[in-house]
């Protein structure tokens, strides 16, 4: 694993304001998906980010990642404002997954991280039609540091199958390796344990954890609370499109507004609601507004 | 419609099956000694008695493939040993007497036309019909065998050259057969002839290890092919008539293929594709010294080659830059638009309504013969005592193109920007998200594709002498895009089986000339029901194609991983 750590790894200085989102806004017509959000994320920690479904989260996703461009309001990432666009956001580090897993499903495992490496690789058609040394070398390289990711991440021997034919768990891990190899300073998971059973949960927080500690940033939506607050250093709550409340996860975890989003207000002439698992409603799609 | 014969019944009725399978057979084999037809006047000459035809000396191997494969298992499994385990004989010899009957069928159609009435079918021919009848009932009712594994067995190197020599040998000799079919029946009987031995070689194993065999010796298969493309003018001795439409059909694949790159590779429907082979027609002949030429400006062909590509190319990406950010039914309608506008813009630049360029519909004519270090292409020369004539020069000149085109798919297709079209392909936002330049990827595909079309229609203006704005209209771009859908998104191999079929066959088969349109519409709608991955498929697309069948994704994914041979981005391409 050295070499990944030498690889991903970045200089780690935990007061290094990373991704500085300011009163971003996004409207669709008369809808306000997601109101005046702002929220810091620094070098080298793992943020949370809850909410009751509809909330906006996985809106406000979409407006850092450049896929909306946000009504109002700014994000600025490592000191330079973000360019609404995807691959100009990942160029400047920041990577992301998706909550329902958009791979590339008839490309085997290796190639489906391979292409997460095109922002960092330089082969233009002249290279490749000439089999230059430029090409070689970068294909040589693309495909060890494939291979040493799929490792990391735990698919040692994966890397020639279709990620259609990985399970559900591995497809997963394998959206995270391919966001891996796009470089990135900060890494944004949109419900990384959606349908996992608790021992591969388990396995996903580790996996977050072995990120951070190559020196990654890891933003992170999710509805499993245990699996948030043990996660997260910081962890802030969208309702309605709204912060509601943002601070280290037991601050946020006891803070009665919070309790009063997912479950609702306590109402006298009704017995006290059973509290769920709120994890349990898939679904939500990419423009979750 | 499907019959279903239970398994019961086939273990039941094994040994009847089998033997009429080989009466049947030996049926068919015996009747080529009798005559087929009255006359003389249908196929080529198939009345006599005790002695067989060119032709039926071909349709005889159907059934004596139906023999050996029905009669070698009755030595019994133990004494074949183990090769013998690893094929599929009962299936194979099922579809083989299948395809008999076909040809049968076609063969006495063809005579039953040409001499006007079925009475004209001599005892010969209904002797055929009717043990190709017999052996194709019976064989449904021998147990199917296995799936053929004999692509598993382990070969030497040298065994599997001499296969691929020996698959190529055949290959030149069929085609050279094919072409100087001058009959359209002999030519459809010969053509359901080949297309039976080349499904029964599928069905018994040998197609499977053919092409582990070529995947293995990646180079030496390459190279024989081109050995046998080159060679192919030999075998014409001469004949201008078959050459010209052998150069026809490599100036149509090279266009084709370029359009793969957009299509196959890409995703992107172009519809107005013809275009680019037509700018680079109209370059090359106002830059070529022809009396018609309008511009002063001359420069040897090398140089036309590439300022005809240039030109396709640009406007490519005049017609790509504004269209490719939108999806994709947009592009089609535009690149539609942009043929038809491409074509009536050529048409106005006569000097009235517009400067003139092109000599408006008359085009140029008496483009001059190319002349490389002396070499005339418009003279006959006599190699290794074969006369070797003007088209075939061109021929060879376009093979060399279709090489270059298809150095430049293949590398292109296994480098990052391949896997970036693949991408975009599966799913274009998070190709994005992930960092890929999607619009640049697009932009390079068409403007690239448009390059390859602009020289092979530089080659064109001179085989063709002439060239007019109605020679580029919609309906050719519609073949381009047939021949690409027809042979296999995404393979080289496939796009040069469509072009051929989709060239060669009006060519050969005048008589149907009025309805060809209508028989290629039906070939569509039937291949796009039944195998939408063309007849070459390529492992992905098919994938594509197939979303939900989890038993080819499986199979796909175990010959990734034996033989890492097919989408592993570190092994193909072309060092140059």
């Amino acid at each position: 694993m050295t070499q990944v750590t030498s690889g991903v790894g970045h200089h780690v200085d935990a007061s290094t304001l990373l991704l500085e989102a300011a009163h971003v806004t996004m409207r669709f017509g008369g809808l306000t998906a997601v109101n005046d959000v702002s929220l810091n994320v620094h070098a080298g920690e793992i943020f949370g980010l809850i909410g009751p479904n509809g909330a906006g989260k996985t809106t406000f996703f979409n407006c850092l990642t450049g896929l909306y461009k946000p009504t109002s309001g700014e994000v600025r990432f490592a000191g330079a404002v973000l360019p609404p666009q995807p691959r100009l956001v990942v160029r400047a580090g920041m990577a992301r997954t998706f909550q329902n897993i958009r791979l590339f499903h008839n490309m085997t495992a290796l190639e489906n991280v391979m292409v997460g490496m095109y922002s960092r690789t330089k082969t233009n058609a002249i290279d490749a039609v000439f089999r230059l040394p430029r090409h070689r070398r970068e294909e040589k390289e693309s495909t060890e540091r494939a291979r040493e990711l799929l490792d990391f991440v735990g698919l040692t021997g994966a890397a020639d199958m279709l990620s259609r034919n990985l399970p559900y768990g591995d497809q997963r891990r394998l959206e995270i390796a391919r966001a891996l190899a796009t470089d990135p300073k900060l890494l944004l998971l949109d419900e990384p344990t959606a349908g996992m059973n608790p021992q591969e949960t388990r396995q996903a927080e580790e996996l977050i954890f072995k990120i951070r500690d190559l020196g990654l940033a890891v933003l992170v939506i999710e509805h499993d609370m245990r699996f948030i607050f043990n996660l997260c250093d910081r962890v802030a709550c969208l309702v309605r499109g709204a912060v509601l409340v943002e601070g280290v996860g037991a601050v946020v975890q006891n803070d009665p507004r919070v309790i009063e989003a997912y479950i609702g207000a306590p109402a006298e002439e009704l017995p006290a609601p059973q509290v769920g698992q709120p994890g349990a409603n898939p679904g939500e799609g990419i423009a979750d507004a | 419609m499907r019959v279903i014969i239970s398994d019961q019944t086939k273990v039941q009725y094994r040994y009847p099956a089998r033997a009429v399978g080989i009466l049947g057979a030996v049926m068919v084999i015996v009747s080529i000694f009798l005559p087929w037809s009255y006359g003389q006047g249908a196929l080529d000459d198939v009345g006599f008695t005790g002695a067989p035809s060119p032709l039926q000396m071909f349709v005889v191997i159907l059934p004596v493939l139906v023999l050996v494969l029905l009669a070698i298992p009755l030595v019994g499994k133990q004494r074949l040993g183990k090769v013998a385990k690893v094929v599929a004989w009962n299936t194979s010899a099922k579809t083989a007497s299948i395809a008999t009957l076909v040809t049968v069928t076609i063969a006495l159609a063809a005579i039953a036309i040409e001499l006007k009435g079925l009475a004209n079918v001599e005892i010969g021919g209904w002797l055929a019909l009717i043990g190709a009848a017999l052996a194709a009932l019976a064989t449904p009712f021998l147990p199917d065998s296995p799936e053929p594994t004999l692509e598993r067995v382990k070969s030497p190197k040298w065994a599997q050259i001499v296969g691929i020599a020996v698959m190529m040998a055949a290959v030149l000799f069929a085609a050279a057969f094919a072409l100087n079919q001058t009959d359209a029946g002999a030519f459809l009987t010969y053509l359901a002839f080949l297309v039976g031995v080349v499904l029964v070689l599928r069905q018994f194993g040998v197609m499977g290890w053919i092409g582990i065999a070529g995947a293995n010796n990646n180079r030496v298969l390459v190279m024989s092919a081109f050995i046998v493309a080159f060679a192919f003018p030999f075998t014409q001795d001469g004949s201008d008539a078959n050459m010209s439409i052998a150069s026809q059909v490599l100036i149509f694949a090279a266009a084709a293929l370029g359009l793969n790159i957009v299509v196959g590779l890409v995703g992107l429907l172009d519809l107005g594709y013809i275009a680019f082979l037509g700018a680079g027609a109209f370059t090359a002949a106002v830059l070529s010294e022809s009396a018609f030429s309008t511009i002063d400006f001359h420069p040897p062909f090398i140089v036309t080659v590439l300022i005809a590509g240039a030109v396709s190319s640009l406007l490519g990406l005049l017609i790509g830059a504004p269209t490719l950010r939108v999806s994709g039914d947009y592009l089609a309608i535009v690149t539609l638009a942009f043929g038809e506008i491409f074509r009536i813009t050529m048409n106005n630049l006569d000097g009235n309504d517009g400067p003139n360029v092109t000599n408006g519909s008359n085009g140029i004519s008496g483009i001059p013969e190319l002349n490389f270090f002396g070499f005339d292409f418009g003279e006959v020369h006599t190699i290794l005592g074969v006369e070797i004539g003007r088209f075939a020069n061109y021929y060879w000149l376009m093979l060399v193109v279709i090489a270059l085109i298809i150095v430049v798919f293949m590398n292109l297709n296994y480098s990052r920007i391949g896997r970036g079209w693949v991408a975009i392909r599966e799913d274009e936002l998070a190709a994005e998200a992930m960092g890929v330049n999607t619009f640049a990827l697009k932009l390079l595909a068409f403007a690239g594709g448009a390059f390859l079309a602009g020289v092979a229609g530089a080659v064109k203006a001179h085989h063709d002498v002439s060239v007019t704005p109605d020679q580029y209209v919609f309906l050719e771009s519609a073949f381009l895009l047939a021949a690409v859908v027809l042979g296999g998104m995404g393979t080289v191999v496939g796009v040069l089986i469509g072009a051929t079929i989709l060239k060669l066959l009006p060519e050969k088969l005048r008589f149907f000339s009025d309805y060809r349109l209508l028989l290629f519409g039906l070939l569509m709608v039937i291949m796009m029901q039944f195998r939408p991955e063309g007849i070459i498929a390529d492992e992905r697309r098919q994938l594509e194609f197939h979303a939900e069948d989890e038993e080819l994704a499986e199979e796909i994914e175990e010959e990734l991983i034996t033989h890492h041979a097919h989408l592993n981005p570190e092994r193909k391409g072309f060092e140059l």
